[in-house]
């Protein structure tokens, strides 16, 4: 049997005014490039009908022309068959001499060659699947459950291309080969692709013998992508060999050995995505320094959940209760006020970022904008993204290993999926970072925030709260179940390598999910929705897995989940990873309220599961009995690890700066740094102010020419009070010192709060100064293997110091985490090489903020101003921006000294407090000189320093990226005001200009108001003081800042 | 005298995403808003003749899939309401009652592809010239020919666009002639002296002659690019912060809140008394 497929080409009917894809395609290899797009229909429709839809619905006639062509499409694709053939009457409308026409017009003669780029089967296709939905609105007879509708980009090439460059085309800059077809030929008439889901397997249930040896186990884990080690294979061998077990199962009809279903549970559970078994496992740790060692249990209890409680403590028992949910749902819940609670939730997706940026990135995105809408009962409103990205250099020139993508089309693959994961769902990315390392040239990190507000009170129910009682009924609500994402969970939680499964590959549909978001708000807030979570790693597996331990037991059937296509085995649809889904928690009586609701908002909603007590979790299929599981086992049933560590603290050593350095020429080349310039054509691509709420966006002034430091953001129109958002970030130390990479990033997300305007937590403050912060972790394998990680136990170490940076920071300023994620094997191997990313943590901080509109942005104002430094500087110049940049080693990695901290920090509130704050800038990559250059800039404004040089010498003034410092400006009305209140904490640099120049000039004082120098450190330099004086153009720094990293 | 009360329709649904602010924006103007989900409408829950103005809101109405606005425009043309008739036939029997109606962004992409504008002959929206979405903020001209009420009263406006297909395309140079001269091309991006331009990136999307908006002839359908419902309060401008040091009169509104008020005031001076 035939099926007759139509295929609607649409190409620029003014290719010179509109093909802008096309145009920057061309160069002289390819000759000129030339795209255009079919919608294929695989469907048996009246010619005439196509053509009508084509007319209204693929063409605008001011922009394109359409084609309708007609083929067959064979059961099998062995035999050669295409458009050519069958292209009796292809015509364009209204047409007059049809065949010869089409024939001209869709194979322009100086074409020689044509490109057609399709995805997948099963990827995710919005706009085939939008023109779909037309057609079947005009001609209903067309309706289909599954995809018939598939659009595909056409691309052609003026010079003939051998086979290996076109396909070079395709994978860097056409498409990827893990999620799309390339086909080439030099006729699009030959074209013979159509993407549609064949699957040919058998659908039922097998049984997996475990009755092995543990090799032989080991393979099984590692062939079928479980990522279930020794001791979890024989655990699970060892459940399913026990008698009490082995009667249970009887009495329910289930076989003696596990089914495919119930290993793929397991492993989903159990996987270190969703278990954080390292951060959970037993730590032996030696100081090979002092020789000391302890044992630590559980890094997240000691270290991350510990410190949080006796912040909560603390604060509750001097009456401030704004700490309303830690660690235990999707994200973490604060309090605004009486009526609304803050959402926040920070997470990774590193390794299908890796495989597909656009695609991880955007599934990163709205995967992540699901927890906060799956916190609580669910609905909260989406407030803002955040994105902060770690990638190789933009230009990096070195081997790429098989499966390897270069950084920059990582770069802007990932860039353009966080465009559309935000924009299209309507919530501002108002605060990010982009960090560059070639260490992260094997593994990018791509971390997305997603903040939300939830009401406290949801129809009559605290909105925080997840009950759950027998009866209840299991929804899943959203997106259709495909193969898409299976193993993403245990995927993630092994090191990456050329053979990565293709299926953890997904593209996200936003659109869907705004669908499902609007639903949800309003399903909850009608009260039909008891709870909902999200469906994410593990998908129906992990989030029902989860629910059940609520209320003790679940039943699922999954005969009832709506599937994209048919031919899924029972283990996949539990554990598809499809995006757009949430599993909401519905009581009996509003099943049919529910059910119409979602047909009001176009959502597809199933009714697969109950909630019951029986303390298992049940999967059928129909009749057919597929898993019945403990929930005990299943959630607690994971052998605890053992896992070694090592630290071997900082040895100080010199750094040393040539003679006869051009600090000119340096300072405008550190501008450039890709670490330092403009982001400005990545920040543009985020809509950073859909709501209209936004206040303080990453780039002001109407050129973008003013960098900030928190994003801030008003809650609502009906009053002022709002929020800050900070990224802390220092990959670069981390390797040196992992505990001062940990302490400086924390710091340096804080800073960036209190440099806008953010108050510290205070026990006795009864307004709900919220603070909410999240920790990312993304380190290499920190398990010692004597030849796979020999070098494991110091990486277990750096965790382990990264950790007690947090804990100790967060102590110190009273700021708890509310919520995190770790990612533990960003390793890539391939060629023979491992390339490891350094331990980075991420810290991801919020504060509340009384009144936005008194919050200080980091540009200067206005001539005359008098500018300041805040804080100490010290010379810790290792691993800094100028280090890097001159290929300098040595020196002191920046180290954070809370106590110091606190108090600068307490006069900078105070500062704020009395309004006498122009601008405020933190001081971060690149020192005192680059923060100087971004206010001046930022202002359009010069500015005439002089750093004090008695007992640093001017590269460490200028240059050290010590902690917890600012540079402020102050009008002459407020100058003894500020000065009274910082005291010696703050240093009087000079004054804001009108010259459109930066000077910066060295001055030696004779009563130093810098105290923490080492004293010898100090007399040796000022004996040898050589002072120094740099004019630098404002034009020529911005030049520099705004280089373009990658076009 | 009562003050006669503007009903201001905020449309929703289907990937509509601006209408919070949009809505903000008419209450902060005076009128009293009401955010309706597209099926509201079509399922005669609501029906449109109960208000004044029509707004369709900025955001990715069906994902952009086929074109910006396409199938939200397809749905208004074609999808029969339950009382048999189109929302467009609807729309257009609310227009002959002197009301208003205004898009924003993917909302102006809408009644472009509706063919509510520019009017007789067809106009679209399409890919910026520099070939990616943008946010960012420009500086506005209004046209002297100008004859809409949205623009009564305003010379110069900073806004913030955000999109990636905001280049209006018309059929010919006559038909440009012809909206330049009637005043149809409403609002021009423009350079520091205030003179409209087609340079990037004070032109974000290359459109010809710099024109950011387009008004129908009797100047009762507005559609424009920037978003003035972004631009409510001086604290959405990006450089608020140096404009309050440098004067501290500056006014606490934003630009763009003054095109609600206008179509507030227009309606309440036409609108037939209540009764």
């Amino acid at each position: 049997m035939k099926t007759s497929a139509f295929r609607i080409l649409r190409i620029y009917a003014n290719p010179e005014r509109d093909d802008r894809l096309g145009k920057s395609l061309t160069n002289p290899q390819r000759g000129q490039v030339q795209t255009a797009r079919i919608f294929t229909i695989a469907a048996d429709i009246d010619p005439k009908k196509i053509e009508a839809f084509a007319q209204e619905v693929i063409c605008d006639p001011l922009l394109h022309k359409t084609f309708v062509l007609k083929n067959e499409i064979p059961n099998e694709n062995t035999s050669p068959y295409g458009l050519k053939d069958a292209c009796e009457n292809p015509c364009e409308n209204p047409c007059e001499n049809p065949c010869e026409n089409a024939h001209q017009n869709c194979n322009p003669s100086k074409f020689s060659q044509c490109v057609v780029v399709s995805r997948l089967p099963g990827v995710t296709d919005d706009e085939g699947m939008s023109a779909q939905r037309i057609l079947q609105d005009m001609f209903p007879e067309t309706k289909s459950n599954t995809q018939i509708v598939f659009s595909q980009d056409v691309y052609w090439f003026e010079n003939t291309l051998n086979d290996t460059v076109l396909h070079k085309v395709f994978e860097e800059e056409l498409g990827n080969p893990l999620i799309q077809h390339c086909e080439s030929s030099n006729s699009i008439f030959s074209l013979k692709y159509v993407p549609q889901v064949e699957i040919k397997t058998n659908a039922s249930v097998e049984i997996v013998n475990l009755n092995k040896p543990v090799d032989e186990l080991m393979a099984l884990s590692k062939n079928n992508t479980w990522a279930l080690d020794e001791a979890e294979m024989i655990a699970i061998r060892n459940y399913f060999q026990n008698s009490q077990t082995q009667t249970f199962r009887r009495e329910h009809g289930m076989p003696e050995m596990p089914t495919d279903c119930e290993m793929e549970v397991l492993a989903q559970t159990w996987s270190e995505h969703c278990k954080h078994k390292e951060f959970a496992a037993n730590i032996s740790f030696k100081n090979i320094a002092t020789g000391e060692t302890k044992e630590i249990q559980s890094l997240f209890k000691t270290y991350i959940q510990k410190p949080a409680l006796a912040i909560r403590d603390n604060l509750e028992k001097n009456g401030a209760n704004w700490i309303v949910k830690l660690f235990s749902d999707n994200a973490g819940c604060v309090k605004i006020d009486d009526n609304n609670l803050f959402v926040w939730k920070v997470e990774t997706h590193n390794s299908p970022s890796a495989l597909d940026p656009y695609g991880g990135a955007l599934t990163g995105i709205v995967g992540v904008n699901r927890d906060p809408m799956g916190t609580g009962v669910g609905g909260a409103k989406l407030l803002f993204n955040t994105n902060v990205l770690c990638f190789g250099h933009p230009n990096y020139n070195g081997t790429l290993h098989a499966g390897q993508i270069h950084p920059k089309r990582i770069l802007k693959g990932v860039c353009k999926g966080i465009e559309d994961g935000g924009n299209k769902s309507g919530i501002p990315t108002i605060n990010g970072s982009v960090v560059f390392d070639d260490k992260f040239r094997g593994k990018p990190l791509v971390f997305c925030g997603t903040a939300g507000i939830l009401p406290t009170t949801i129809a009559g129910k605290k909105g925080w709260e997840k009950p759950i009682v027998p009866g209840d009924l299991i929804f899943s609500a959203g997106g259709r179940v495909g193969r898409d994402g299976i193993h993403g969970a245990t995927f993630s939680s092994v090191e990456l390598s050329e053979q990565a499964p293709r299926s953890a590959v997904q593209i996200g549909s936003p659109f869907t999910q705004k669908l499902v978001s609007d639903f949800l708000q309003e399903a909850t807030r009608q009260g039909l929705v008891t709870c909902s979570t999200d469906m994410g790693a593990g998908g129906l597996s992990s989030s029902i897995g989860e629910l059940a331990t609520i209320c003790n037991g679940a039943k699922v059937d999954l005969s009832n989940v709506v599937l994209k296509y048919s031919g899924l085995k029972p283990w996949e649809i539990f554990i598809s990873e499809s995006q757009e889904r949430m599993t909401l928690v519905v009581p009996p009586q509003h099943k049919q309220a529910l059910q119409d609701l979602a047909k009001f908002y176009d959502v597809e909603v199933a009714h697969v599961g109950e909630f019951n007590a029986n303390g298992t979790l049940e999967i059928r299929y129909g009749a057919e009995a597929v898993a019945i599981l403990d929930l005990h086992f299943l959630h607690e049933g994971t052998p605890q690890k053992n896992l070694q560590a090592e630290w071997n603290p900082p040895q100080a050593d010199s750094f040393t700066i040539p003679n006869n350095t051009n600090w000119n020429e340096i300072g405008l080349r550190l501008m450039a740094r890709p670490n330092i310039a403009s982001k400005e054509t990545i920040i543009r691509q985020y809509d950073h102010e859909v709501k209209g709420r936004t206040i303080v966006k990453p780039l002001m002034g109407m050129r973008g020419e003013a960098p900030q430091d928190a994003g801030v953001m008003r809650f609502g129109f009906d009053s002022w009070t709002g929020v800050a958002v900070s990224n802390g970030i220092c990959p670069r130390y981390a390797e040196k010192d992992a505990y001062a990479s940990s302490a400086g990033a924390f710091d340096e997300a804080v800073r960036q709060i209190i440099s806008v305007g953010g108050k510290l937590p205070c026990p006795s403050d009864k307004t709900n100064r919220f603070w909410s912060a999240n920790d990312n972790f993304c380190v290499p394998d920190s398990v010692y293997h004597p030849t796979e990680n020999p070098d494991g136990k110091q990486k277990l170490g750096n965790l382990v110091m990264m950790c007690e940076a947090l804990r100790d920071v967060s102590l110190a300023y009273g700021i708890p985490m509310t919520s995190g994620k770790d990612s533990m094997k960003n390793d890539f191997r391939a060629g023979g090489e491992k390339i490891s990313i350094p331990p980075t943590i991420l810290y991801s901080v919020t504060a509340k903020i009384d009144d936005v509109r008194n919050v200080v942005t980091s540009n200067f104002k206005a001539a005359n101003d008098s500018i300041y430094l805040v804080g100490e500087t010290h010379d810790e110049m290792a691993c800094s921006e100028l280090a890097q940049l001159m290929g300098i080693s040595g020196g002191t990695i920046p180290q954070v000294r809370t106590d110091i901290a606190l108090a600068t920090y307490k006069k900078m509130m105070m500062a704020h407090e009395t309004r006498t704050l122009e601008s405020s800038h933190d001081l971060s990559d690149g020192g005192l000189f680059v923060a100087l250059a971004e206010c001046c800039m930022g202002g359009n404004m010069g500015a005439t320093v002089n750093v004090d040089t008695t007992k640093i010498p001017w590269h460490v003034a200028l240059f050290s990226e010590s902690h917890s410092r600012f540079i402020v400006s102050v009008s002459s009305k407020n100058k003894s005001a500020f000065e009274n209140i910082m005291g010696t904490t703050a240093q009087y640099l000079g004054t804001v200009t009108l010259s459109n120049e930066l000077t910066i000039g060295s001055q030696l004082h004779s009563q130093s108001q810098w105290q923490a120098q080492p004293q010898s450190r100090a007399m040796s330099h000022s004996q040898t003081q050589q002072m120094h004086r740099e004019t630098w153009k404002i034009g020529d720094i911005e030049k520099s800042w705004r280089t373009a990293l990658w076009n | 005298m009562k003050m006669k009360t503007v009903k201001a329709l905020v449309l929703s649904g289907y990937g509509i995403n601006c209408e919070e602010e949009t809505a903000a924006a008419w209450k902060l103007a005076g009128a009293e808003p009401e955010i309706v989900h597209v099926n509201s409408l079509l399922a005669g829950h609501t029906s449109l003749h109960n208000f004044d103005v029509l707004t369709f809101p900025g955001g990715f109405s069906f994902g952009d899939d086929l074109g910006s606005g396409k199938v939200l425009a397809h749905l208004f043309k074609h999808r029969k309401t339950v009382q048999g008739t189109t929302l467009l036939a609807e729309t257009e029997t609310f227009l002959k009652n002197k009301k208003l109606v205004i898009g924003i962004c993917n909302g102006f992409q809408v009644l472009m592809q509706t063919g509510l504008l520019p009017g007789t002959k067809r106009g679209t929206l399409t890919f910026n010239q520099s070939g990616k979405f943008e946010d960012r903020w420009v500086r506005l001209t209004v046209s002297e020919t100008s004859k809409t009420p949205f623009l009564a009263g305003i010379r110069t406006l900073d806004l913030p666009v955000r999109h990636g297909e905001g280049r209006i395309v018309l059929e010919d140079t006559n038909h440009w002639n012809q909206v330049l001269e009637n005043g149809q091309a409403a609002l021009f991006y423009s350079d520091a002296q205030k003179t409209p331009t087609t340079t990037y990136p004070e032109n974000p999307n290359g459109s010809p002659f710099g024109c950011a908006a387009l008004a129908s002839e009797c100047g009762h359908i507005f559609g424009l690019m920037p978003h003035p419902e972004a631009a409510l309060t001086l604290w959405n401008h990006p450089e608020w912060s140096t404009k309050m040091r440098t004067n501290s009169n500056t006014p606490h509104h934003g630009d763009g809140l003054k095109i609600f008020q206008n179509a507030v005031e227009y309606i309440q001076a036409n609108k037939e008394p209540q009764k």
